[in-house]
Protein backbone atom coordinates (compact mmCIF):
# COMPACT_ATOMS: atom_id res chain seq x y z
CA UNK A 1 0.00 0.00 0.00
CA UNK A 2 1.31 2.94 -0.92
CA UNK A 3 0.96 5.73 2.02
CA UNK A 4 1.87 9.47 1.76
CA UNK A 5 1.70 12.03 5.47
CA UNK A 6 1.83 15.36 4.98
CA UNK A 7 3.31 17.41 7.79
CA UNK A 8 4.14 20.49 8.72
CA UNK A 9 7.24 22.89 10.55
CA UNK A 10 5.42 25.20 13.47
CA UNK A 11 6.06 26.82 16.50
CA UNK A 12 6.29 25.00 19.84
CA UNK A 13 3.27 24.63 21.73
CA UNK A 14 5.41 26.02 24.66
CA UNK A 15 5.55 29.66 22.64
CA UNK A 16 4.96 33.38 24.28
CA UNK A 17 3.20 34.23 21.17
CA UNK A 18 5.13 38.42 20.01
CA UNK A 19 3.85 40.21 16.95
CA UNK A 20 6.59 40.99 14.61
CA UNK A 21 7.57 44.49 13.47
CA UNK A 22 5.55 43.78 10.34
CA UNK A 23 2.52 43.26 12.51
CA UNK A 24 0.93 40.41 10.13
CA UNK A 25 3.09 37.82 11.94
CA UNK A 26 5.01 36.31 14.82
CA UNK A 27 8.08 37.26 15.57
CA UNK A 28 10.51 34.30 15.15
CA UNK A 29 13.23 35.33 17.38
CA UNK A 30 14.43 32.89 19.84
CA UNK A 31 10.77 30.32 18.86
CA UNK A 32 11.55 26.85 18.58
CA UNK A 33 10.21 24.62 15.81
CA UNK A 34 8.60 21.19 15.76
CA UNK A 35 6.57 18.71 13.82
CA UNK A 36 2.73 19.79 14.48
CA UNK A 37 1.99 17.76 17.09
CA UNK A 38 -1.18 16.11 15.32
CA UNK A 39 1.29 15.27 12.55
CA UNK A 40 3.04 12.70 14.84
CA UNK A 41 0.16 11.39 15.45
CA UNK A 42 -0.49 10.77 11.02
CA UNK A 43 3.31 9.81 10.46
CA UNK A 44 2.54 6.70 13.80
CA UNK A 45 -0.68 5.98 11.51
CA UNK A 46 0.99 5.75 8.72
CA UNK A 47 4.16 3.31 9.77
CA UNK A 48 1.22 1.02 11.49
CA UNK A 49 -1.20 0.76 8.37
CA UNK A 50 2.76 -0.26 6.38
CA UNK A 51 3.91 -2.89 9.24
CA UNK A 52 -0.03 -4.36 8.37
CA UNK A 53 -0.45 -3.80 4.98
CA UNK A 54 3.07 -3.49 3.67
CA UNK A 55 4.01 -1.22 0.94
CA UNK A 56 5.65 2.24 1.59
CA UNK A 57 5.61 5.87 3.94
CA UNK A 58 6.67 8.82 2.10
CA UNK A 59 6.28 12.21 4.40
CA UNK A 60 5.79 14.92 2.08
CA UNK A 61 6.81 18.55 3.76
CA UNK A 62 5.60 22.39 1.65
CA UNK A 63 7.76 24.86 3.23
CA UNK A 64 11.57 26.69 3.54
CA UNK A 65 14.53 24.75 4.19
CA UNK A 66 13.96 23.97 7.73
CA UNK A 67 11.17 22.08 7.10
CA UNK A 68 13.50 19.19 6.79
CA UNK A 69 14.31 19.05 10.49
CA UNK A 70 10.24 17.65 10.24
CA UNK A 71 10.83 15.68 7.28
CA UNK A 72 14.14 13.98 9.26
CA UNK A 73 12.18 13.26 12.62
CA UNK A 74 9.28 11.73 10.37
CA UNK A 75 12.13 9.70 8.89
CA UNK A 76 13.76 9.10 12.23
CA UNK A 77 10.26 7.72 13.70
CA UNK A 78 10.60 4.93 10.32
CA UNK A 79 9.24 6.79 7.44
CA UNK A 80 10.81 5.25 3.70
CA UNK A 81 10.82 8.80 1.71
CA UNK A 82 10.94 12.21 2.28
CA UNK A 83 9.44 15.23 -0.30
CA UNK A 84 10.15 18.47 0.63
CA UNK A 85 8.18 20.27 -1.70
CA UNK A 86 9.74 23.97 -1.44
CA UNK A 87 8.64 27.37 -1.31
CA UNK A 88 9.95 30.42 0.88
CA UNK A 89 6.94 32.47 0.98
CA UNK A 90 4.24 32.71 3.43
CA UNK A 91 1.32 30.55 1.95
CA UNK A 92 -2.33 30.68 3.16
CA UNK A 93 -3.90 27.12 3.18
CA UNK A 94 -5.26 26.95 0.00
CA UNK A 95 -1.97 27.59 -1.42
CA UNK A 96 -0.22 24.99 0.63
CA UNK A 97 -3.12 22.96 -0.98
CA UNK A 98 -2.44 23.32 -4.48
CA UNK A 99 1.63 22.58 -3.71
CA UNK A 100 1.01 19.56 -1.64
CA UNK A 101 -2.26 18.11 -4.55
CA UNK A 102 0.56 18.75 -6.99
CA UNK A 103 3.40 16.69 -5.03
CA UNK A 104 0.82 13.94 -4.08
CA UNK A 105 -0.53 13.69 -7.87
CA UNK A 106 1.81 11.36 -9.24
CA UNK A 107 2.45 9.19 -6.19
CA UNK A 108 -0.98 7.81 -6.35
CA UNK A 109 -0.92 6.95 -2.79
CA UNK A 110 -3.98 4.61 -1.23
CA UNK A 111 -4.03 7.07 1.81
CA UNK A 112 -2.85 10.08 2.42
CA UNK A 113 -2.52 11.61 6.30
CA UNK A 114 -3.02 14.94 7.58
CA UNK A 115 -2.74 16.09 11.33
CA UNK A 116 -6.45 17.44 12.39
CA UNK A 117 -4.79 21.08 11.85
CA UNK A 118 -1.83 22.75 12.15
CA UNK A 119 -1.13 24.64 15.64
CA UNK A 120 -0.07 27.55 14.07
CA UNK A 121 -2.63 29.53 11.91
CA UNK A 122 -5.72 26.62 13.16
CA UNK A 123 -6.63 26.77 10.11
CA UNK A 124 -8.12 23.05 9.69
CA UNK A 125 -8.35 23.52 5.86
CA UNK A 126 -5.50 21.74 3.98
CA UNK A 127 -6.22 18.19 4.09
CA UNK A 128 -9.83 18.77 2.87
CA UNK A 129 -8.65 21.17 0.41
CA UNK A 130 -6.45 18.76 -1.10
CA UNK A 131 -9.00 15.85 -0.71
CA UNK A 132 -11.28 17.25 -2.84
CA UNK A 133 -8.65 19.37 -5.06
CA UNK A 134 -7.33 15.51 -5.74
CA UNK A 135 -11.42 14.21 -5.87
CA UNK A 136 -10.86 11.67 -3.29
CA UNK A 137 -13.26 11.64 0.13
CA UNK A 138 -12.05 12.51 3.60
CA UNK A 139 -12.68 11.78 7.21
CA UNK A 140 -11.32 15.09 9.69
CA UNK A 141 -10.81 14.97 13.24
CA UNK A 142 -10.31 10.79 13.24
CA UNK A 143 -9.79 8.76 16.26
CA UNK A 144 -10.22 5.35 14.76
CA UNK A 145 -8.64 3.87 11.15
CA UNK A 146 -10.21 0.66 9.51
CA UNK A 147 -9.24 -0.51 6.17
CA UNK A 148 -10.04 -3.30 4.83
CA UNK A 149 -11.21 -4.56 1.16
CA UNK A 150 -10.65 -0.79 -0.47
CA UNK A 151 -12.56 0.91 2.02
CA UNK A 152 -12.11 2.27 5.28
CA UNK A 153 -14.19 2.13 8.35
CA UNK A 154 -13.43 5.62 11.13
CA UNK A 155 -14.79 6.51 14.09
CA UNK A 156 -14.68 11.01 13.56
CA UNK A 157 -15.24 12.76 16.73
CA UNK A 158 -17.92 15.58 17.00
CA UNK A 159 -19.50 17.68 19.49
CA UNK A 160 -20.48 16.19 22.64
CA UNK A 161 -20.23 12.09 20.72
CA UNK A 162 -18.43 9.81 17.78
CA UNK A 163 -19.79 9.37 14.69
CA UNK A 164 -18.59 6.79 12.31
CA UNK A 165 -17.52 7.22 8.82
CA UNK A 166 -17.55 4.88 5.83
CA UNK A 167 -15.34 5.92 3.22
CA UNK A 168 -13.86 4.38 0.11
CA UNK A 169 -10.15 4.58 -0.63
CA UNK A 170 -8.17 6.09 -2.16
CA UNK A 171 -8.94 8.81 0.64
CA UNK A 172 -7.29 11.53 3.07
CA UNK A 173 -7.70 11.08 6.34
CA UNK A 174 -6.75 13.65 9.53
CA UNK A 175 -5.41 12.65 12.50
CA UNK A 176 -7.01 13.64 15.93
CA UNK A 177 -5.37 13.13 19.32
CA UNK A 178 -6.38 9.45 20.52
CA UNK A 179 -5.67 7.94 17.37
CA UNK A 180 -2.74 6.73 18.57
CA UNK A 181 0.42 7.35 21.27
CA UNK A 182 3.15 8.57 18.30
CA UNK A 183 6.30 6.55 18.92
CA UNK A 184 9.68 8.36 19.49
CA UNK A 185 12.38 8.00 17.14
CA UNK A 186 14.88 5.39 17.98
CA UNK A 187 18.90 6.69 17.93
CA UNK A 188 18.82 3.41 15.31
CA UNK A 189 16.30 5.40 13.70
CA UNK A 190 17.71 8.52 13.63
CA UNK A 191 21.20 7.11 12.71
CA UNK A 192 19.25 6.19 9.70
CA UNK A 193 17.34 8.87 9.09
CA UNK A 194 20.71 11.29 8.37
CA UNK A 195 21.53 9.03 5.55
CA UNK A 196 18.21 8.96 3.73
CA UNK A 197 17.98 11.59 1.01
CA UNK A 198 15.36 14.28 0.80
CA UNK A 199 13.97 14.92 -2.25
CA UNK A 200 13.36 18.55 -3.58
CA UNK A 201 10.43 19.70 -5.83
CA UNK A 202 9.40 23.22 -6.35
CA UNK A 203 6.15 24.09 -5.25
CA UNK A 204 3.45 24.55 -8.03
CA UNK A 205 2.34 28.40 -7.90
CA UNK A 206 -0.96 29.15 -6.35
CA UNK A 207 -2.30 33.14 -5.84
CA UNK A 208 -3.07 33.81 -2.66
CA UNK A 209 -6.80 33.96 -1.42
CA UNK A 210 -6.80 35.13 1.82
CA UNK A 211 -4.36 37.95 2.81
CA UNK A 212 -3.64 39.03 6.40
CA UNK A 213 -3.80 42.18 6.96
CA UNK A 214 -3.18 42.26 10.21
CA UNK A 215 -2.37 40.55 13.81
CA UNK A 216 -2.98 41.39 16.78
CA UNK A 217 -2.99 40.46 20.36
CA UNK A 218 -6.38 39.33 21.77
CA UNK A 219 -7.42 41.84 24.53
CA UNK A 220 -6.04 41.80 27.76
CA UNK A 221 -7.69 40.90 30.19
CA UNK A 222 -8.18 42.98 33.41
CA UNK A 223 -6.25 42.09 36.94
CA UNK A 224 -9.18 39.95 38.50
CA UNK A 225 -10.59 39.56 42.34
CA UNK A 226 -9.35 37.13 44.92
CA UNK A 227 -13.08 36.48 46.66
CA UNK A 228 -11.60 34.52 49.88
CA UNK A 229 -9.34 31.70 50.89
CA UNK A 230 -11.20 29.18 51.73
CA UNK A 231 -15.26 28.02 51.78
CA UNK A 232 -16.62 30.89 53.42
CA UNK A 233 -15.68 32.61 50.29
CA UNK A 234 -18.21 30.36 48.10
CA UNK A 235 -21.51 32.53 48.82
CA UNK A 236 -19.50 35.84 48.00
CA UNK A 237 -18.59 33.82 44.95
CA UNK A 238 -22.18 32.65 43.81
CA UNK A 239 -23.22 36.15 44.62
CA UNK A 240 -20.66 37.96 41.88
CA UNK A 241 -21.72 35.22 39.51
CA UNK A 242 -24.82 35.80 40.03
CA UNK A 243 -25.20 39.68 40.46
CA UNK A 244 -22.12 41.12 38.56
CA UNK A 245 -21.67 38.40 35.60
CA UNK A 246 -25.17 37.55 35.43
CA UNK A 247 -23.86 34.21 34.26
CA UNK A 248 -25.91 32.07 36.85
CA UNK B 1 -25.63 40.56 -3.73
CA UNK B 2 -26.32 37.39 -2.07
CA UNK B 3 -25.32 35.86 1.16
CA UNK B 4 -26.18 32.21 1.75
CA UNK B 5 -25.75 30.26 4.85
CA UNK B 6 -25.13 26.54 5.62
CA UNK B 7 -27.69 25.40 8.30
CA UNK B 8 -26.12 22.50 10.29
CA UNK B 9 -28.64 19.99 11.18
CA UNK B 10 -28.78 16.67 13.12
CA UNK B 11 -31.47 14.24 13.49
CA UNK B 12 -33.61 17.21 11.83
CA UNK B 13 -32.77 19.31 14.69
CA UNK B 14 -31.38 23.07 14.12
CA UNK B 15 -27.90 23.29 15.82
CA UNK B 16 -27.32 26.22 17.80
CA UNK B 17 -24.38 27.72 16.45
CA UNK B 18 -26.45 27.36 12.81
CA UNK B 19 -28.54 30.19 14.25
CA UNK B 20 -25.40 32.14 15.03
CA UNK B 21 -24.17 32.02 11.57
CA UNK B 22 -27.54 33.23 10.15
CA UNK B 23 -27.44 36.10 12.58
CA UNK B 24 -24.36 36.92 11.66
CA UNK B 25 -24.22 36.64 8.18
CA UNK B 26 -27.80 38.91 8.30
CA UNK B 27 -25.64 41.67 10.03
CA UNK B 28 -22.86 41.46 7.10
CA UNK B 29 -25.74 41.22 4.48
CA UNK B 30 -27.33 44.76 5.53
CA UNK B 31 -24.29 46.31 5.85
CA UNK B 32 -23.41 44.96 1.55
CA UNK B 33 -27.17 45.56 1.03
CA UNK B 34 -27.60 41.70 0.08
CA UNK B 35 -29.74 39.14 0.36
CA UNK B 36 -29.35 36.41 3.27
CA UNK B 37 -30.64 32.94 2.09
CA UNK B 38 -30.52 30.09 4.63
CA UNK B 39 -29.56 26.70 3.21
CA UNK B 40 -31.08 23.39 4.59
CA UNK B 41 -29.63 19.63 3.25
CA UNK B 42 -31.23 16.46 4.33
CA UNK B 43 -34.02 14.29 4.31
CA UNK B 44 -37.29 15.60 5.77
CA UNK B 45 -35.92 18.84 6.38
CA UNK B 46 -39.14 20.69 5.34
CA UNK B 47 -41.25 21.49 8.32
CA UNK B 48 -37.62 22.81 10.26
CA UNK B 49 -36.62 25.17 8.35
CA UNK B 50 -39.51 28.01 8.38
CA UNK B 51 -37.71 29.38 11.92
CA UNK B 52 -34.73 30.46 10.46
CA UNK B 53 -36.49 33.56 9.06
CA UNK B 54 -36.70 34.72 12.57
CA UNK B 55 -32.55 34.44 13.55
CA UNK B 56 -32.30 36.89 9.70
CA UNK B 57 -32.87 34.92 6.75
CA UNK B 58 -35.11 36.42 3.73
CA UNK B 59 -35.34 32.99 2.18
CA UNK B 60 -34.90 29.49 2.90
CA UNK B 61 -34.09 26.98 0.40
CA UNK B 62 -33.63 22.90 1.04
CA UNK B 63 -32.06 20.60 -0.32
CA UNK B 64 -34.16 17.81 0.43
CA UNK B 65 -33.33 14.12 -0.79
CA UNK B 66 -33.96 10.46 1.03
CA UNK B 67 -30.40 9.64 -0.02
CA UNK B 68 -29.09 12.18 2.68
CA UNK B 69 -30.80 11.18 5.43
CA UNK B 70 -27.16 9.92 6.25
CA UNK B 71 -24.50 12.62 6.39
CA UNK B 72 -22.04 12.71 3.80
CA UNK B 73 -19.40 15.53 3.62
CA UNK B 74 -18.32 14.56 -0.14
CA UNK B 75 -22.50 15.24 -0.98
CA UNK B 76 -23.48 17.65 1.24
CA UNK B 77 -20.51 19.86 -0.28
CA UNK B 78 -21.89 19.42 -3.34
CA UNK B 79 -25.60 20.70 -2.60
CA UNK B 80 -24.43 23.72 -0.79
CA UNK B 81 -21.53 24.82 -3.63
CA UNK B 82 -24.02 23.94 -6.56
CA UNK B 83 -26.93 26.19 -4.67
CA UNK B 84 -24.32 28.77 -3.87
CA UNK B 85 -23.64 28.87 -7.51
CA UNK B 86 -27.24 28.65 -9.32
CA UNK B 87 -27.99 31.46 -6.59
CA UNK B 88 -25.06 33.40 -7.97
CA UNK B 89 -24.18 34.12 -3.86
CA UNK B 90 -20.69 35.80 -3.54
CA UNK B 91 -20.94 35.11 0.60
CA UNK B 92 -20.72 31.83 1.93
CA UNK B 93 -20.89 31.15 5.65
CA UNK B 94 -21.22 28.24 8.08
CA UNK B 95 -20.37 27.27 11.39
CA UNK B 96 -17.13 26.43 12.17
CA UNK B 97 -18.77 23.18 14.37
CA UNK B 98 -16.85 19.72 13.27
CA UNK B 99 -19.62 19.36 9.94
CA UNK B 100 -18.75 23.06 8.88
CA UNK B 101 -15.33 22.63 9.09
CA UNK B 102 -15.37 19.44 7.12
CA UNK B 103 -17.38 21.02 4.52
CA UNK B 104 -16.13 24.38 4.17
CA UNK B 105 -13.18 23.65 2.61
CA UNK B 106 -15.03 21.31 -0.31
CA UNK B 107 -17.07 23.92 -0.75
CA UNK B 108 -14.42 26.37 -1.59
CA UNK B 109 -12.35 24.27 -3.81
CA UNK B 110 -16.01 23.96 -5.70
CA UNK B 111 -16.49 27.75 -5.79
CA UNK B 112 -12.50 28.58 -6.21
CA UNK B 113 -13.03 30.33 -3.13
CA UNK B 114 -10.93 31.64 -0.39
CA UNK B 115 -11.89 29.97 2.98
CA UNK B 116 -11.36 32.28 5.79
CA UNK B 117 -11.97 29.40 8.69
CA UNK B 118 -13.14 29.77 12.21
CA UNK B 119 -14.06 33.87 12.85
CA UNK B 120 -14.71 35.29 16.11
CA UNK B 121 -15.86 38.19 14.35
CA UNK B 122 -16.76 40.41 11.37
CA UNK B 123 -16.90 43.63 9.90
CA UNK B 124 -17.46 45.43 6.42
CA UNK B 125 -15.19 48.16 5.14
CA UNK B 126 -15.67 49.52 1.97
CA UNK B 127 -18.02 46.76 0.42
CA UNK B 128 -15.64 44.31 1.94
CA UNK B 129 -16.05 41.47 4.58
CA UNK B 130 -12.78 41.48 7.42
CA UNK B 131 -12.94 38.51 9.18
CA UNK B 132 -10.87 38.41 12.57
CA UNK B 133 -9.52 34.65 13.33
CA UNK B 134 -8.08 33.36 16.40
CA UNK B 135 -4.42 31.82 15.42
CA UNK B 136 -1.88 29.95 17.49
CA UNK B 137 -5.20 28.91 19.73
CA UNK B 138 -6.23 32.46 20.63
CA UNK B 139 -2.60 33.46 21.85
CA UNK B 140 -2.60 35.99 18.30
CA UNK B 141 -5.67 37.72 16.29
CA UNK B 142 -5.70 38.10 12.70
CA UNK B 143 -7.57 40.48 10.76
CA UNK B 144 -7.90 38.50 6.89
CA UNK B 145 -9.54 39.79 4.02
CA UNK B 146 -10.91 36.82 1.04
CA UNK B 147 -9.95 37.89 -2.69
CA UNK B 148 -11.49 35.81 -4.50
CA UNK B 149 -14.55 36.07 -5.99
CA UNK B 150 -16.47 34.29 -4.19
CA UNK B 151 -15.83 34.30 -0.34
CA UNK B 152 -16.29 31.28 2.37
CA UNK B 153 -16.22 32.07 6.30
CA UNK B 154 -16.57 29.78 9.05
CA UNK B 155 -18.41 31.16 12.47
CA UNK B 156 -17.09 29.62 15.98
CA UNK B 157 -19.91 28.51 17.73
CA UNK B 158 -20.94 30.11 20.93
CA UNK B 159 -19.61 33.89 20.17
CA UNK B 160 -21.81 35.46 17.84
CA UNK B 161 -25.54 36.43 19.48
CA UNK B 162 -28.32 34.27 17.65
CA UNK B 163 -30.98 36.91 18.48
CA UNK B 164 -34.04 36.54 17.33
CA UNK B 165 -35.37 39.87 15.20
CA UNK B 166 -38.09 38.98 12.82
CA UNK B 167 -40.36 36.68 11.67
CA UNK B 168 -41.05 32.95 9.66
CA UNK B 169 -40.51 32.89 6.06
CA UNK B 170 -41.81 29.71 3.73
CA UNK B 171 -39.22 27.40 2.68
CA UNK B 172 -38.58 26.82 -0.81
CA UNK B 173 -36.84 23.21 -2.49
CA UNK B 174 -33.82 23.77 -4.32
CA UNK B 175 -32.64 21.20 -6.81
CA UNK B 176 -29.57 18.94 -6.59
CA UNK B 177 -29.34 15.72 -8.83
CA UNK B 178 -26.91 13.13 -6.97
CA UNK B 179 -24.90 10.34 -8.41
CA UNK B 180 -23.27 7.59 -5.99
CA UNK B 181 -19.91 8.87 -6.52
CA UNK B 182 -21.01 11.72 -4.74
CA UNK B 183 -21.10 9.61 -1.73
CA UNK B 184 -17.64 8.84 -0.79
CA UNK B 185 -17.45 8.96 2.82
CA UNK B 186 -21.10 8.35 4.31
CA UNK B 187 -21.84 8.66 8.49
CA UNK B 188 -23.43 5.23 9.15
CA UNK B 189 -23.54 5.80 12.61
CA UNK B 190 -24.01 8.86 15.26
CA UNK B 191 -23.23 8.01 18.95
CA UNK B 192 -23.74 11.05 20.89
CA UNK B 193 -23.27 10.99 24.92
CA UNK B 194 -26.83 12.38 26.43
CA UNK B 195 -27.41 15.08 28.92
CA UNK B 196 -23.80 16.32 28.97
CA UNK B 197 -22.92 19.35 26.67
CA UNK B 198 -19.60 19.20 24.92
CA UNK B 199 -17.21 21.91 26.01
CA UNK B 200 -17.25 24.03 22.73
CA UNK B 201 -21.04 24.13 22.46
CA UNK B 202 -21.45 24.58 26.45
CA UNK B 203 -22.57 27.73 28.20
CA UNK B 204 -20.76 27.10 31.10
CA UNK B 205 -17.54 24.82 31.32
CA UNK B 206 -16.23 23.11 34.80
CA UNK B 207 -12.81 22.04 34.14
CA UNK B 208 -9.90 19.96 35.87
CA UNK B 209 -6.47 19.75 36.37
CA UNK B 210 -3.88 18.15 38.22
CA UNK B 211 -4.86 19.34 41.73
CA UNK B 212 -7.70 17.30 41.37
CA UNK B 213 -4.88 14.51 42.37
CA UNK B 214 -6.39 11.11 40.88
CA UNK B 215 -9.03 10.34 38.25
CA UNK B 216 -11.71 9.46 40.80
CA UNK B 217 -11.71 12.65 42.06
CA UNK B 218 -12.97 13.92 38.72
CA UNK B 219 -16.96 12.93 40.35
CA UNK B 220 -16.44 16.42 42.48
CA UNK B 221 -16.00 18.17 39.17
CA UNK B 222 -18.72 16.42 37.66
CA UNK B 223 -21.33 16.61 39.95
CA UNK B 224 -20.66 20.93 40.12
CA UNK B 225 -20.96 20.38 36.42
CA UNK B 226 -24.08 18.39 36.35
CA UNK B 227 -25.50 21.32 38.73
CA UNK B 228 -24.73 24.24 36.70
CA UNK B 229 -25.90 21.97 33.20
CA UNK B 230 -22.24 22.35 32.03
CA UNK B 231 -19.73 20.53 29.83
CA UNK B 232 -16.37 18.88 31.53
CA UNK B 233 -13.65 19.79 30.86
CA UNK B 234 -9.53 18.75 31.72
CA UNK B 235 -5.90 20.08 31.20
CA UNK B 236 -3.62 18.51 28.74
CA UNK B 237 -1.88 16.90 31.75
CA UNK B 238 -4.35 14.77 33.47
CA UNK B 239 -5.96 13.69 29.81
CA UNK B 240 -1.89 12.69 29.54
CA UNK B 241 -2.18 10.97 32.76
CA UNK B 242 -5.24 9.20 31.12
CA UNK B 243 -7.32 10.30 33.84
CA UNK B 244 -9.98 11.88 31.01
CA UNK B 245 -10.92 11.40 27.72
CA UNK B 246 -8.93 13.55 25.38
CA UNK B 247 -12.10 14.89 23.98
CA UNK B 248 -12.51 16.62 26.86
CA UNK B 249 -9.27 18.27 26.81
CA UNK B 250 -9.06 22.36 26.69
CA UNK B 251 -5.83 23.84 25.24
CA UNK B 252 -3.39 23.91 22.25
CA UNK B 253 -3.60 20.61 21.62
CA UNK B 254 -7.55 20.11 22.40
CA UNK B 255 -10.28 22.54 22.27
CA UNK B 256 -10.98 26.06 22.40
CA UNK B 257 -13.70 26.65 24.23
CA UNK B 258 -15.89 30.50 24.75
CA UNK B 259 -18.27 29.59 27.45
CA UNK B 260 -19.86 32.15 29.17
CA UNK B 261 -18.65 30.81 32.30
CA UNK B 262 -15.18 28.81 32.82
CA UNK B 263 -14.38 27.27 36.42
CA UNK B 264 -11.17 25.62 36.32
CA UNK B 265 -10.61 23.59 39.31
CA UNK B 266 -6.87 22.29 40.40
CA UNK B 267 -5.71 23.83 37.20
CA UNK B 268 -2.57 26.73 37.25
CA UNK B 269 -2.73 27.58 33.85
CA UNK B 270 -0.09 26.50 31.47
CA UNK B 271 0.59 28.80 28.59
CA UNK B 272 -1.40 25.83 26.25
CA UNK B 273 -4.19 25.92 28.45
CA UNK B 274 -4.53 29.54 28.69
CA UNK B 275 -4.75 29.47 25.38
CA UNK B 276 -7.72 27.42 24.52
CA UNK B 277 -10.02 29.54 27.10
CA UNK B 278 -9.00 32.74 27.55
CA UNK B 279 -11.93 33.61 25.19
CA UNK B 280 -14.50 32.38 27.65
CA UNK B 281 -16.47 35.46 29.29
CA UNK B 282 -16.31 35.02 32.49
CA UNK B 283 -13.54 33.01 34.42
CA UNK B 284 -13.50 31.48 37.74
CA UNK B 285 -10.49 29.88 39.31
CA UNK B 286 -10.28 27.85 42.36
CA UNK B 287 -6.29 27.00 42.89
CA UNK B 288 -4.29 26.46 46.37
CA UNK B 289 -1.60 28.11 44.50
CA UNK B 290 -1.60 32.22 45.22
CA UNK B 291 1.44 32.43 42.20
CA UNK B 292 -0.93 30.19 39.72
CA UNK B 293 -0.92 31.91 35.98
CA UNK B 294 -4.65 31.11 36.00
CA UNK B 295 -5.35 34.17 38.74
CA UNK B 296 -4.35 36.13 36.36
CA UNK B 297 -6.67 35.41 33.66
CA UNK B 298 -9.58 34.72 36.14
CA UNK B 299 -12.35 37.02 36.49
CA UNK B 300 -13.06 35.93 40.04
CA UNK B 301 -10.62 33.92 42.53
CA UNK B 302 -10.53 31.68 45.16
CA UNK B 303 -7.41 30.80 46.58
CA UNK B 304 -7.52 27.43 48.30
CA UNK B 305 -8.03 23.83 48.66
CA UNK B 306 -10.62 22.24 45.46
CA UNK B 307 -11.53 19.13 47.88
CA UNK B 308 -12.56 21.93 50.48
CA UNK B 309 -14.35 24.57 48.29
CA UNK B 310 -15.70 22.18 44.94
CA UNK B 311 -18.15 20.39 46.92
CA UNK B 312 -19.42 23.40 49.12
CA UNK B 313 -19.63 25.75 45.74
CA UNK B 314 -21.50 22.38 44.60
CA UNK B 315 -23.90 22.34 47.51
CA UNK B 316 -24.59 25.79 47.89
CA UNK B 317 -25.47 26.26 43.97
CA UNK B 318 -27.69 23.20 44.30
CA UNK B 319 -30.05 24.98 47.09
CA UNK B 320 -29.90 27.70 45.13
CA UNK B 321 -30.83 25.97 41.83
CA UNK B 322 -33.72 24.23 43.07
CA UNK B 323 -31.66 20.77 42.25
Amino acid sequence: MKIAVCVNHVPDTETKVKIAADGQSIDRTGVNFMMAPYDEIAVEEALRMRDKFKGDVTVISLGNEKHKETLRKALAMGADKAILVRDDSERDSYGVAVGLAAALKPLAPEVILFGKQSIDYDDAQVGTLVAEMLGMPSVSVAVNIEIQDGKAVCVREIEGGHEIVEIKLPAVFMAQKGLNDPRYPSLKGIMAAKNKPIEEQVAAPADRLVETLAMSKPPAKAAGRIVGTDKTAVPELIRLLHEEAKVI
Amino acid sequence: MKALVFIEQRNNVIKKSSYETVRAARDVADALDAECIALLVGSGVESIGGTLGRYGASRVLIVDDPALAAHSGTAYAKAIASVAAAEGAELVFLPASQMGKDLAPRVAVKLKAGLASDCIALRVEHGTVIGTRPVYAGKALLDVRVNSAVKVFTLRPNVFPATIAEANVGVQNATVTFSPEDFGAVVTKVEVVVGRPDVTEADIVVSGGRGMKAAEHFSLIESLAEVLGAGVGASRAVVDAGWRPHDEQVGQTGKTVSPSLYVACGISGAVQHLAGMSSSKYIVAINKDKDAPIFQMADYGIVGDVFEIVPELTAQLKQMLGK
